[in-house]
């Protein structure tokens, strides 16, 4: 049996005296597709800086390929929610993606050809080539979604990590997106944070809910007990007849 | 070095202005130092100018200008090189600055705000108990690009170099941290150090330019050009490069058009700048909607 990509035990944290986090217990198998699910502010953008060692938590462990967070997140891919850059940076979509070749050759100069051929090759993967020279501030949002995507992927990482990769985007591209991360899970682990169970539980292998504490779920377990065990009594669950 | 004008041999029946200044240039010597002053100091605002612009640092470097004063008037208040004070602070400000940022950063405003105030305070206490020296405090407040000795353009020179070397090595990193810190931080880029690495860089031009603009006009010659350079093109490299000939440009035109009537020529160079900054964002602006007009009507 191999290690686990990544693992928690027992990990607990706190912004202030409430805790986000309680003893949350996780492994996540190399080349798995997992989903974790949870309302508002239940502390999963929270559980994924914790594994990118962006935080770190009060007690517990956790080992990310065997090394600690903050040790292993070059091999890591991380999509943000939000992009947490200006738009009218003034930045191409190609500069972007090369800034994520970062952290893999030296570390004064520029970048070289084996750099700029992996930045070629992640924007024709999630098929944004045509958009290389265009200044970030003129795409939508879900170009600048691929973008971001690309470069996540440009760095070849082992794990890939996406908060609410659909949140800026219409129900069509959603779709699209989680098709291009289900090819991308071939060679890759991918943790994936949403807020729309139903949805991504079409594509993911196991789904975890967090709301404070974790339970883990295979897809094909989800019910209404479990929904509403995570979202309190207020949420009902809609059946969908076709 | 010295730029050797045709007019200066010619016979020239009605010299206007300009023509005055460019006979003047060939054969006075302050003029020359202060041309080489003002295109050393656009070198230096060129490179660093855009990452204050793009990074939204304005109020940060002019909080890291003001404080300057503190230094420059305790240095001369005990027998040393006024720029040399003005350095140290300048330096000190910039790390104390960006620790806070780092550190606790919901008071980073308040503190550059303080700074700011007891720099200048000090400052003007320091130069008031100096005998002799009350005169000097408008020359740091305003700075004399006419007054910049020959030793300063070597100093100059040498900061400019380093600058170019650090930004040429390391412009990736500088990018990275620059345009999304988490971000490089994921990729292991030592965010601290060169967030901090650039600060100091940018107080390393604020002093430069202190000697030819003043502290008070520092900001408009490190925003402005990088300002208008970031209107027309979407790269930091080439707006390093518009920013630095825009530099040039600014300083050697004011110079010139301050020379006739004997205007300041610090005050000239950042009225000029600011001419242009103006002009070209309101033409900016009429060509963005007669683009989106003719978009429409389509």
């Amino acid at each position: 049996m191999t290690e686990p990509a990544i693992e928690l035990q027992e990990v607990t944290f706190s912004y202030g005296a409430e805790p986000v986090l309680e003893a949350i217990d996780l492994d996540v198998a190399k080349g798995e597709f997992l989903g974790i699910v949870g309302p508002n502010a239940g502390g999963k953008s929270t559980l994924l800086k914790l594994i990118l060692g962006l935080l770190r938590p009060q007690a517990g462990h956790i080992r990310v390929l065997g090394r600690r967070p903050a040790q292993a997140n070059r091999e890591v891919g991380y999509v943000p929610q939000y992009p947490s850059f200006p738009r009218d940076f003034p930045i191409s979509v190609e500069q972007v993606v090369l800034l994520g070749r970062l952290g893999t050759g030296r570390l004064p100069g520029g970048y070289r050809r084996r750099d700029r051929q992996a930045a070629h090759q992640a924007m024709g993967e999630v098929e944004i080539q045509e958009l290389a020279r265009r200044q970030i501030g003129t795409l939508s949002g879900g170009q600048l979604q691929r973008v971001l995507l690309a470069r996540a992927i440009v760095s070849a990482p082992q794990i890939l990590i996406l908060d609410e990769p659909t949140a800026n985007i219409d129900l069509r591209l959603e779709g699209d997106i989680f098709d291009l991360l289900k090819r991308l899970n071939q060679r890759m682990t991918i943790l994936v944070v949403s807020h729309d169970i139903a949805f991504i539980s079409s594509y993911v292998d196991r789904v975890a809910c967090l709301n404070r504490s974790l339970v883990c779920h295979r897809t094909d377990a989800i019910d209404g007990r479990i929904i509403q065990e995570l979202y309190g009594d207020q949420v009902r669950m809609v059946h969908h007849r076709h | 070095m010295a730029t050797r004008c045709a007019w200066s041999t010619t016979d020239i029946d009605r010299p206007d202005a300009m023509q005055e200044f460019l006979t003047a240039l060939g054969n006075q010597a302050f003029l020359q130092t202060a041309l080489i002053a003002g295109l050393l100091a656009s070198l230096g605002c060129g490179l660093i100018g855009p990452f204050v612009v793009v990074k939204r640092i304005t109020f940060l470097a002019g909080g890291i200008a003001h404080s300057v004063l503190g230094g420059m008037g305790a240095a001369l208040y005990f027998g040393y090189d006024p720029y040399a004070g003005a350095l140290l602070t300048a330096l000190f400000a910039a790390l104390a600055i960006g620790w806070v940022r780092l550190n606790w950063r919901a008071q980073e405003d308040t503190l550059i705000g303080a700074l700011w105030a007891i720099g200048m305070a000090v400052g003007v206490i320091f130069i008031s108990m100096t005998p002799g020296y009350d005169s000097e405090l408008m020359s740091y407040l305003f700075g004399n690009i006419l007054l910049v000795p020959r030793a300063g353009l070597w100093y100059m020179a040498g900061l400019d170099l380093l600058l170019l070397l650090l930004i040429g090595l390391f412009y990736r990193q500088f990018l990275a941290v620059a345009f999304d810190e988490e971000f490089a931080r994921l990729r292991g880029v030592p965010v601290t150090l060169f967030y901090l690495l650039l600060l100091c860089l940018v107080a390393i031009t604020v002093v430069l330019l202190i000697q030819v603009v003043g502290l008070i006009l520092v900001i408009a010659l490190l925003t402005i050009p990088a300002a208008i350079a970031g209107q027309y093109v979407h790269s930091l490299g080439r707006m390093m490069l518009i920013a630095t000939l825009l530099g040039c440009l600014f300083t050697l035109g004011g110079l010139g058009l301050s020379y006739g009537p004997d205007l300041p020529a610090g005050p000239t160079i950042i009225l000029l700048a600011g001419g242009c900054y103006v002009i070209s964002a309101v033409a900016m602006r009429c060509l963005w909607r007669r683009r989106a007009r003719r978009g429409l009507s389509r």
